[in-house]
């Protein structure tokens, strides 16, 4: 059955026809063509597909997108501003944090949370936040590297 | 060193697209007029099956149903095994035919058996559950052993007794000769755990036909566009080669399993050409674990023969691998020539011999996987030289420093077909321990003995064949193409560099590291050069990116054809500055006539190559473009030691990885951080299989891991910071010197951590993955 959905994408209004069944991670990818988010595995396990809803991390393959109605979503694509890396993207380039780039936006997006409400982390800490998200490429040593010195960053500090 | 140039750790190019979600992977596009395809797959491990596909052909939004009796109809050729290896008794292996959709008879759980196209994934999925599936279930095999048995069930008519091949390596009489004089014989029995690779970005594929012109397209998730398309054309014979444009496009992620042509892609692409329109399918997670070739599995029985010093006399090594139900692209040399020809290790182990059985069972295909044959090698190698070790009561470093190949011993013939190039064992071992600080183990063990822990410290002197390979060598083991690479310098008229190599990047950087690479051998600025690559109709035909070749091969293609250019950048200037050639310089990006400040920079150069009013044009073509191929004389021989130490906790069985220490000699190195970075992951991959990952089918041949609830991969929290450096002896025959460094940590790192945990344990009863459970068993045995 089609259903009406709207919300605000990266700032922008948006309202859609779409089928019930439909998934937020679907809605952002298919109708919207914002392909930043990706699909990693059909069973919430891998965290490629991680956005912002409402300013919380939340797995846009995990949420029909009549759920996230009326909320405020950010994805990969709302980071930089005026082509301006966000810091914490900044970080992951500066540290390697990323190899063939599919895990990567989940990863930054997910970091976002945790700098949000752990704003100076330690690398377990960083290590125990990453439960939901996979990597297969780096090994993650660079990943904490890269959100440790995001967090760093977006403190203040150097 | 330039800012930019060898040995510089720059930021890569890439990654400003794949952090801001602008990467362009398969998935990512979608085609005007696009349909989408879903697979029927087998719920048996082996039936015989027939089909009605009416109620699905007249669902919602189905545009076409097609199965293997189509592809018959179509004559389109079956899946094939580029890689032909001879067994002991002369014959070559069995490779029964592989259709691209089960014709009768399914033989794995996943074999596919129609493709459903229709105007949407959701109507395609809906449809695939219509079509009706009537299975007669056949007797299925699922262990190697069972499979071997006298009377087990028959996978193929035409491999008798479910063996691919039994294969042999090395001196069997010499072999038996060294241990008949040994001192010590070490022995173990040592299973190498199938796993799943998972690359984070499933497999995926949109065909395109075009009626008007008969051109093919394939947009896919490949580490090796040109193989796919050379297959495609040449053998499965779906268009002819100069009709189908393959392109690979960002690939998140490889490690193997995108190397090989598989059912679904071909089935895709076909599918196109019947209907006209472009047709698009993405694997789910479930549909990868039950797809994707899988690797490694192997189940081998290991003997090491000492004199009374501990030096190794003799190895005597007895292997099963398993194929799964067809022998995939290039699974039979993995457990073959990739395996058998690394067994003399770091060492000067006198006599060797390794024979193979490969063996079909009833479960999904197993092919190259990250290290494919290399680490299954390294990790009986290093296993039964630790075992060795602690029975006779020598140390572990110095057993391997008594039997090390001395640095001044190079080139070294081995005993099993091989000559390794260069290499200092000694060098990264003392280094490595020196980093792990080795001679303190026994105070750290005690404190945490004190804290009811077990601790354990494990090393792993591994080493493997890669830059694969040389075309004569793998052409004389059965290989059926050469693997020699490409690699195409374009200058534009504003003196911007173009960069065409047939290798591919799935994540290893190259767009980064090969602009440092000609960046610094042609003088031009880094961000002038653009990398191109993973597309048939724009790079020469290449062999594509895997064994860690793409630098040693394809960087040194692009160092042939960057000499072709300077040649004749040389010619211009000596053309343009009235000197003669042989008075012209090149250093640094600019052409001088030596002895005078009279210089043409490159960009120069290239200018006038393009708006040439008077050249000569019998001695002198207008245009700076050159194409090189190199083919290697012999593969490269990275090695290193890692050192792992680990602490149990007897309670629970859990182990933690408390420290990590790499010390690598991949020769020189280009971007040292990039090179850092695939260590870590490859060392990520060998924990995982060392305490994780463990594909498990049940006894029926239904996989019990199916999915990442089941399979578990390595997360962050498992795994540790590591402490990662390098040493160097250059290769000596290739012109960067360069030995490649994608593989190193999966082959190294299983060695280690379950020597670590043997010694932990101080018991060898434990197989990997060693999981908490398996671990607590081990301790309560
Ligand atoms: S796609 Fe894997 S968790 Fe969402
Ligand atoms: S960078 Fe490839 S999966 Fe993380």
């Amino acid at each position: 059955m089609p259903v009406n959905v709207s919300m605000n994408v990266n700032g922008r209004a948006i309202s859609e026809e779409v089928e019930d069944r439909t998934l937020l991670v679907e809605l952002l990818r298919e109708t919207l063509r914002l392909t930043g988010t990706h699909v990693g595995c059909d069973t919430s396990q891998c965290g490629a597909c991680v956005v912002h809803v409402d300013g919380r991390s939340v797995k846009a393959c995990t949420m029909l997108a009549t759920q996230a109605h009326g909320a405020d979503v950010v994805t990969i694509e709302g980071l930089a501003e005026g082509g301006k890396l966000h810091p914490m993207q900044e970080a992951f380039r500066d540290n390697h944090g990323l190899q063939c780039g599919f895990c990567t936006p989940g990863m930054v997006m997910s970091a976002l949370d945790l700098v949000a409400r752990n704003p100076d982390p330690t690398g377990p800490e960083v290590r125990e936040w990453l439960e939901g998200n996979l990597c297969r490429c780096t090994g993650y040593h660079n990943i904490v590297k890269s959100i440790l010195a995001g967090a760093s960053t977006m403190r203040g500090g150097s | 060193m330039a800012e930019s140039g060898i040995g510089a750790s720059v930021p890569r190019t890439e990654d400003q697209r794949f952090l801001t979600g602008s990467g362009d992977y398969t998935d990512d596009t979608t085609f005007p007029h696009q349909t989408h395809a879903a697979f029927v797959r087998s719920t048996h491990p082996h039936a015989s099956f027939t089909l009605d596909t009416t109620a699905a052909a007249s669902a919602p939004g189905v545009v076409t149903v097609l199965t293997g009796a189509d592809l018959a109809a179509d004559e389109i050729g079956t899946l094939i095994c580029g890689w032909q290896v001879t067994g002991k008794d002369g014959e070559p292996h069995k490779a029964p035919p592989h259709p691209v959709l089960a014709v009768d008879t399914v033989r794995h759980v996943g074999d596919a058996i129609a493709i459903v196209v229709a105007e949407s994934a959701r109507a395609a999925r809906d449809a695939a559950e219509q079509v009706e599936v009537s299975y007669a279930p056949l007797p299925a095999v699922v262990s190697m052993r069972d499979a071997l048995a006298d009377g087990a069930p028959q996978i193929h008519s035409d491999a008798p007794g479910n063996l691919c091949y039994d294969w042999e390596i090395g001196d069997r009489a010499a072999t038996d000769d060294a241990f008949a004089r040994a001192h010590h014989v070490a022995r173990l029995d040592l299973v190498n755990n199938r796993l799943i690779p998972n690359a984070m970005e499933p497999r995926s594929a949109i065909g395109d036909f075009n009626p008007a012109s008969g051109d093919y397209t394939l947009r896919l998730t490949s580490q090796n566009p040109h193989i796919h398309r050379l297959v495609l054309a040449a053998f499965i014979q779906i268009a002819p080669e100069h009709k189908l444009h393959v392109i690979a496009p960002d690939v998140g992620g490889g490690f193997g399993s995108k190397i090989f042509i598989y059912q679904e892609e071909t089935a895709v692409l076909w599918a196109a050409g019947k209907i006209g329109r472009p047709v698009k399918w993405t694997a789910d997670r479930s549909e990868s674990f039950v797809a994707d070739a899988h690797g490694r599995d192997h189940e081998s029985h290991v003997e090491l023969a000492l004199d009374a010093d501990g030096r190794f006399l003799g190895l005597k090594v007895s292997t099963l691998a398993n194929m799964g139900a067809y022998l995939s692209t290039f699974a039979s040399c993995v457990p073959s020539y990739l395996y058998g020809t690394l067994l003399q290790g770091q060492y000067t182990t006198e006599a060797i011999y390794c024979e193979v059985k490969a063996v079909f069972t009833n479960t999904t295909p197993v092919d190259a996987l990250r290290g494919a044959g290399r680490p299954e090698a390294t990790y009986v190698v290093e296993r039964i030289v630790d075992q060795a070790a602690r029975e006779m009561g020598i140390d572990a470093a110095e057993l391997r420093r008594r039997n090390f190949i001395p640095a001044d011993a190079f080139p070294y013939p081995t005993k099993v077909a091989l000559e390794y190039d260069s290499g200092n064992y000694r060098l990264a071992l003392d280094r490595a321990l020196e980093i792990a600080d080795y001679g303190d183990f026994a105070a750290r063990r005690e404190a945490s003995s004190a804290r009811g822990r077990l601790r354990g410290i494990g090393l792993s002197a591994y080493i493997e064949a890669c830059g694969i390979a040389p075309s004569q060598v793998v052409g004389s083991l059965g290989a059926g193409v050469g693997l020699w690479e490409s690699g195409g310098i374009r200058f534009n008229p504003t003196g911007n560099v173009l960069v065409y190599t047939g290798s591919h990047s799935h994540g290893q950087g190259h767009e980064t590291t090969f602009a440092q690479l000609v960046s610094d051998y042609l003088g031009v600025p880094f961000e002038s050069v653009e990398v191109v690559h993973g597309d048939t109709e724009k790079t020469p035909f290449g062999m594509g990116t895997y064994g860690s070749r793409s630098l040693a091969v394809g960087g040194s293609a692009l160092v042939k054809a960057m000499d072709k250019i300077i040649a004749k950048g040389r010619k211009i200037a000596a053309f343009t500055l009235e000197a003669s050639e042989e008075d012209i310089e090149f250093s640094g990006g600019d052409f001088a006539v030596a002895g005078t400040d009279r210089s043409m920079n490159i960009a120069e150069v290239a200018f006038s190559a393009y708006v040439p009013h008077n050249y000569p044009l019998d001695e002198l073509e207008p245009g700076l473009e050159e194409t090189g191929f190199y083919d290697p004389a012999n593969f490269t021989f990275p090695a290193g030691t890692h050192v792992c130490e680990v602490e149990v906790d007897p309670e629970t069985g859990t182990t933690e990885i408390v420290n990590w220490v790499a010390v690598d000699d991949f020769g020189n190195v280009v971007n040292p951080m990039i090179v850092e970075g695939q260590v870590h992951g490859g060392v990520a991959h060998g924990v995982g299989q060392a305490l994780l990952e463990g594909c498990a089918y049940d006894a029926d041949g239904q996989l019990l891991t199916g999915s990442f609830m089941d399979y578990t991969m390595p997360r962050a929290d498992d795994l540790p910071d590591m402490t990662v450096e390098t040493t160097c002896t250059p290769c000596p025959h290739n012109p960067l010197g360069v030995k490649g460094c994608g593989e190193a940590g999966a082959i190294a790192a299983p060695a280690a951590v379950m020597n670590a945990i043997t010694d932990a344990l101080g018991t060898n009863a434990i197989d990997m993955p060693a999981t908490p459970q398996a671990v607590w068993r081990a301790l309560s045995e």
